[in-house]
């Protein structure tokens, strides 16, 4: 065994021990064991590298044969990866039950990208044209709904030679040369490789300015998050993060939607395959599969791709983003990519810290959400990449590690409460925990979009929610009826904001889903029968008059009503005429 | 030729080493031959050089270090199969315990199974009624789903499994049903309650028990689940059979996991659980489904119990990341005599909202069920107002849902162990009680349900 071939010495789990020659390069892609599972070199020391493998090493032994690469874990990037499934290392699950069935096998090799498709293709530049790195030379119809413009790869420039014409090409075809200054001819084709770990390179960052419309009225109006941010959603199971996930990846104004099911459960990515199949875009009204890449690693698919996936889901977001797209990753949940990072940091025996994560948590975690984004590309193009990453804290407590070294990365923090979701409130987003700090940044832009004067409804709506829960402390204690009618109206007027507000139905047709206009109507009318409820009290009518209109339970209705059809104007009546009806009674 | 290695270099736990070993692979089967004859199981767990550790399923007790054969089979730990093992009992490797000879098998399989590839499982739609209100108004078991009972020492959850057992049927009818029994750690009496009770109802004939007594090795405790659902598989997917598997108890299972864990001297995380406690109760759960082109189906009923009925405790919180839902026992409804007593607001069921109502179940099931979950989680602030300022000082509404949570808990969550309740008759008590409210506080129910089934006064 010591004629320089490299072979198995040790196997732990998905730890392999590998000896042979001199040690392999860090992070490097291996192939393992007779069945080929592919694996990346995590430690290297003396005469021993230590590979973690991707699939599970059952049927490893030693003296197994290795085969090294020298690269380091890429995938193919190139247009197809739009509308398809793809597991922790990007292999097209479509294809892998095509060729081994229902249940998943080990030790297939697959590219992310079907070889044998012809693409109709558009080229954009000409023989002779100056290229540089990240610049779109070709061009062509991925889906319904997005066009999928090749780049040169980065750190690549010269002129074009041997461009050829439009027409139906595979995506490993060469399409173009790059000739650099020393003469050195580079072939490109629709199709590249990426280091998953690697950033993709950008001309600069730009600021955030506008943000992420959602279409969830917590969100959008509360606690936004702007395009190129990153959100956080913490919550204890139940409290609905998935939920909150699949309403941003169907309904958000992302260009891209690049799905991350990371250790959660089989079923939910078989729910989100089938029903965004079926929706429709609310901006294009094509399907929404048409825009989305799922990546699934399930939670008992092997533990060290999970570890991989975040990296080819930013990969897979920042190449679509490089072509001046907006792109959202959803990334459910974070907490179980730590996790897989603390099983392996256990298997590799190295010192652990707070509950046993690895002490490098924090700088991983950083290093993934700072690769987010607003950009300007190298082609000159602006596109984004927004993290939205779900957190499942353990027995639901904030305090520990991956929540708060999360928060430190993040500047929306969506906090789901359990309270709330066993109410039935949903999104649980709790109103007292979450923040956004982009709100400030991308002010100007609401003002100009939801309307005028948006800023001070958001505080007053802020405001009403914030004296509620204080009186609250004291309604507790002697309940409400004591209460002055001025306060009453508060907390008539927050019960309005949280059940016929903040509460929204991810079920119902009409309330899934609300544009910023309708937003902008619910406020003001909900604003406008607390003024002149205000004005009632203040002539000294008793408030439980006007509640006695019923006109608290009808405007409950107006997110139903709004999203029929209903204009704003009908609800404005309703409040009128409630009011003139107690003022008639009072005259 | 058969190569035996004689002698072991060291022991611990329920782990063996051996040095000097050469073509052996990972998470192989070893056979273990004591001096005195007796034959004993045990699995590779590390490869290091030469250096194998081997954990033993029978625990190494009585092995003596200098006089032990170990042969190592080449395949991996595979259960055998037919369709004969309905009505059998086995052990928790897989063992007969009945008396009965070994099953001749149709099929050997690797007791780890396989993931399901997402792209082709079956998105679970097909509502099982369960006959007990509590579930199946507002967290009902779809079929293929997981939905672990989370109960705590000396509650009745035991009961309520055997009474899901017995009366689960589906809306379309009786099809090809069958049961495995997974006790891990239990108690004897527990075992006997349950077969005893499958005796009675004449189902005997369609259960497949997997028994690890509290007495059993960890080790074969941490195989039982594997095997059980190794079984359930294989009938579900080969013979189109629609398996439940009642996996109890998974806490003792979980603390089998840490014994073994600490034995091998891995780095503990929370409350000395190992890290990746996650993922192997994920290897667990995860097995339940269905499968796209095929008939049978997988549903999981764990059972667990909270240690010191703490639902944030590493064992219930790791579950409810992975299962579909929970449905949770309340000490204080069962202290009061209800049975079942389900604690209605943390209990969920996440496939539910696709598997109810129109076309499925009941047009008005969804919204009912949302309405008595909003309106029993006001029963709660109600009350605590109430033994504050007293029963006669709150208000009008607030008394109507004091009223309404007593008949709640005593009416619709309570019924007898026997009592199969028709789903119209579940969703017909259900308006009967929210009936008792005034229409303007059921927010959750659009005017066309209301105007067909409130029943109560016409406020307004």
């Amino acid at each position: 065994m010591d004629d320089g071939r490299y072979y198995i010495y040790g196997v732990n789990g998905p730890v392999i021990t590998v000896r042979g020659g001199r040690a392999l390069p860090m992070m490097s892609l291996v192939y393992v064991g007779d069945e080929k599972i592919p694996g990346e070199v995590v430690s290297a020391g003396g005469d021993t590298t230590t590979v973690q493998v991707y699939e599970g090493s059952e049927g490893l032994g030693r003296g197994g044969p290795v085969f090294p690469t020298g690269k380091p874990m890429s995938i193919l990037l190139g247009p197809g990866m739009l509308s398809n499934i793809y597991d922790g290392i990007a292999r097209p699950l479509g294809t892998v039950a095509d060729l081994a069935g229902d249940f998943i096998s080990k030790g297939i090799t697959l590219p992310a990208l079907d070889l044998e498709k012809l693409w109709d293709v558009k080229l954009a530049v000409s023989e002779g044209q100056e290229a540089a790195g990240g610049m779109i030379f070709a061009a062509t119809r991925e889906s319904d709904a997005v066009e999928h413009r090749s780049l040169v790869p980065p750190g690549l420039s010269g002129k074009f030679t041997q461009v050829v014409s439009d027409g139906l090409y595979k995506v490993t075809d060469t399409l173009a040369c790059v000739v650099d200054g020393r003469g050195r001819s580079t072939p490109i084709s629709l199709a590249q490789e990426w280091p998953i770990r690697k950033a993709r390179p950008i001309a600069r960052r730009l600021p955030i300015t506008r943000p992420l419309v959602t279409g969830q009225r917590v969100i959008d109006t509360l606690f936004p998050v702007g395009k190129g941010g990153c959100a956080a959603i913490p919550g204890p199971f139940g409290a609905g993060k998935t939920m909150v996930q699949h309403q941003l990846a169907k309904w958000s104004d992302a260009d891209i939607i690049v799905y991350l099911g990371c250790g959660e459960r089989g079923n939910e990515m078989t729910q989100v395959l089938g029903e965004f199949s079926e929706l429709k875009d609310p901006k294009t009204g094509r399907p929404l599969m048409g825009r989305t890449i799922l990546i699934a690693n399930t939670s008992n698919m092997p533990v060290a791709a999970r570890e991989a996936s975040i990296y080819t889901g930013m990969t897979i977001a920042e190449y679509y983003r490089d072509m001046g797209y907006h792109v959202a990753l959803m990334a459910d949940s974070t907490s179980r990519w730590a996790e897989a990072l603390r099983e392996i940091s256990g298997r590799l025996e190295e010192m652990p810290a707070e509950e046993s994560f690895p002490a490098y948590l924090p700088s991983r975690l950083a290093g993934f959400y700072e690769r987010a984004g607003y950009m300007e590309t190298l082609a000159g193009r602006e596109g984004s990449v927004t993290v939205i990453g779900a957190v499942s804290p353990q027995g639901g407590d904030f305090s520990e590690p991956v929540t708060q070294n999360t928060k430190r990365f993040i500047r929306t923090f969506w906090a789901l409460d359990r309270a709330l979701a066993y109410a039935r409130h949903f999104p649980a987003i709790d109103w007292t925990s979450s923040y956004s700090e982009y709100f400030e940044d991308i002010k100007a832009w609401y003002e100009a979009n939801f309307g005028q004067g948006f800023t001070e409804l958001r505080q007053r709506i802020l405001d009403i929610l914030n004296s509620e829960s204080a009186l609250m402390e004291i309604v507790k204690l002697i309940g409400s009826d004591v209460l002055p009618d001025d306060q009453k109206l508060i907390i008539e007027t927050a019960k309005l904001i949280r059940q016929g507000y903040l509460q929204q139905n991810a079920f119902h047709k009409a309330d899934t889903y609300m544009p910023p206009e309708k937003q902008m109507a619910m406020l003001e009318a909900i604003l406008y029968l607390c003024d002149e409820a205000k004005k009632l009290t203040a002539k000294s009518i008793p408030l439980n008059q006007l509640a006695a209109t019923g006109i608290f339970s009808a405007m409950y209705k107006m997110k139903f009503g709004l999203g029929e059809g209903q204009p704003k104007a009908y609800f404005i009546k309703l409040i009128d005429d409630a009011i003139s009806q107690v003022l008639a009674k009072n005259a | 030729m058969r190569i035996e290695y004689t002698g072991l270099s060291e022991m611990q736990g329920s782990l063996v080493v051996l040095e000097g070993v050469s073509g052996v692979t990972y998470d192989e089967l070893a056979e273990i031959t004591l001096g005195s004859g007796e034959r004993r199981c045990g699995r590779v767990i590390k490869i290091d050089g030469g250096r194998v550790v081997l954990q033993v399923f029978e625990g190494t007790a009585g092995i003596d270090m200098e006089h032990v054969n170990t042969h190592f089979t080449g395949r991996p730990v595979t259960l055998p199969l037919s369709k004969e093992i309905l009505g059998r009992i086995f052990d928790g490797a897989g063992k007969p315990l009945d008396g009965l000879r070994e099953v001749f098998p149709d099929e050997r399989r690797d007791i780890n199974g396989a993931a399901i590839n997402p792209v082709r499982r079956k998105y679970p739609r097909s509502c099982i009624l369960t006959g007990v209100s509590s579930i199946d108004a507002v967290s009902a078991l779809i079929r293929g789903q997981k939905l672990p009972i989370f109960s705590g020492a000396g509650m009745s959850h035991n009961a309520l499994a055997a009474q899901i057992v017995r009366q689960a049927r589906t809306m379309d009818g009786e099809e090809q049903f069958a049961v495995v029994f997974c006790a891990m750690g239990v108690k004897n009496d527990t075992a006997e309650f349950f077969k005893k009770d499958f005796q009675d109802s004449g189902a005997l004939g369609r259960v497949v028990m997997y028994l690890n007594m509290a007495s059993d090795p960890i080790i074969e405790r941490i195989l039982a689940p594997r095997c059980a659902l190794t079984a359930a598989e294989y009938l579900a997917f080969r013979h189109g059979y629609h398996v439940l598997v009642i996996l109890t108890d998974m806490s003792s299972y979980c603390e089998a996991l840490r014994e073994f864990s600490s034995s091998k001297g891995e780095i503990p995380s929370r409350k000395g659980f190992p890290s990746y406690m996650y993922s192997d109760l994920a290897s667990i759960y995860e097995r339940a489904g269905m499968i796209n082109g095929r008939a049978g189906s997988v549903t999981q009923v764990p059972i667990l119990t909270m240690p010191n009925d703490d639902i944030s405790h590493p064992i219930p919180d790791l579950t409810g990341y992975i299962t579909e839902g929970q449905i949770v026992l309340s000490r204080e409804l069962e202290q009061k005599g209800v049975y079942p007593p389900v604690s209605i607001l943390p209990s969920l069921s996440r496939l539910m909202k696709d598997g109810t109502g129109e076309g499925y179940t009941r047009e008005d099931h969804a919204d009912l069920s949302n309405q008595l979950f909003a309106s029993y989680s006001a029963v709660a602030d109600a009350r605590s107002l109430a033994s504050v300022i007293g029963e006669d000082e709150i208000s009008e509404t607030d008394r109507l849902y004091v009223e309404f949570g007593k008949r709640f808990e005593t009416e619709f969550v309570a019924q007898s162990g026997s009592e199969n309740r028709g789903l119209d008759q579940t969703l017909d008590l259900g308006w009967e009680l929210l009936s008792m409210l005034p229409r303007s506080e059921l927010s959750r129910v659009g005017d066309k349900l209301l105007d067909k089934y409130y029943k109560g006064a016409k406020r307004q």
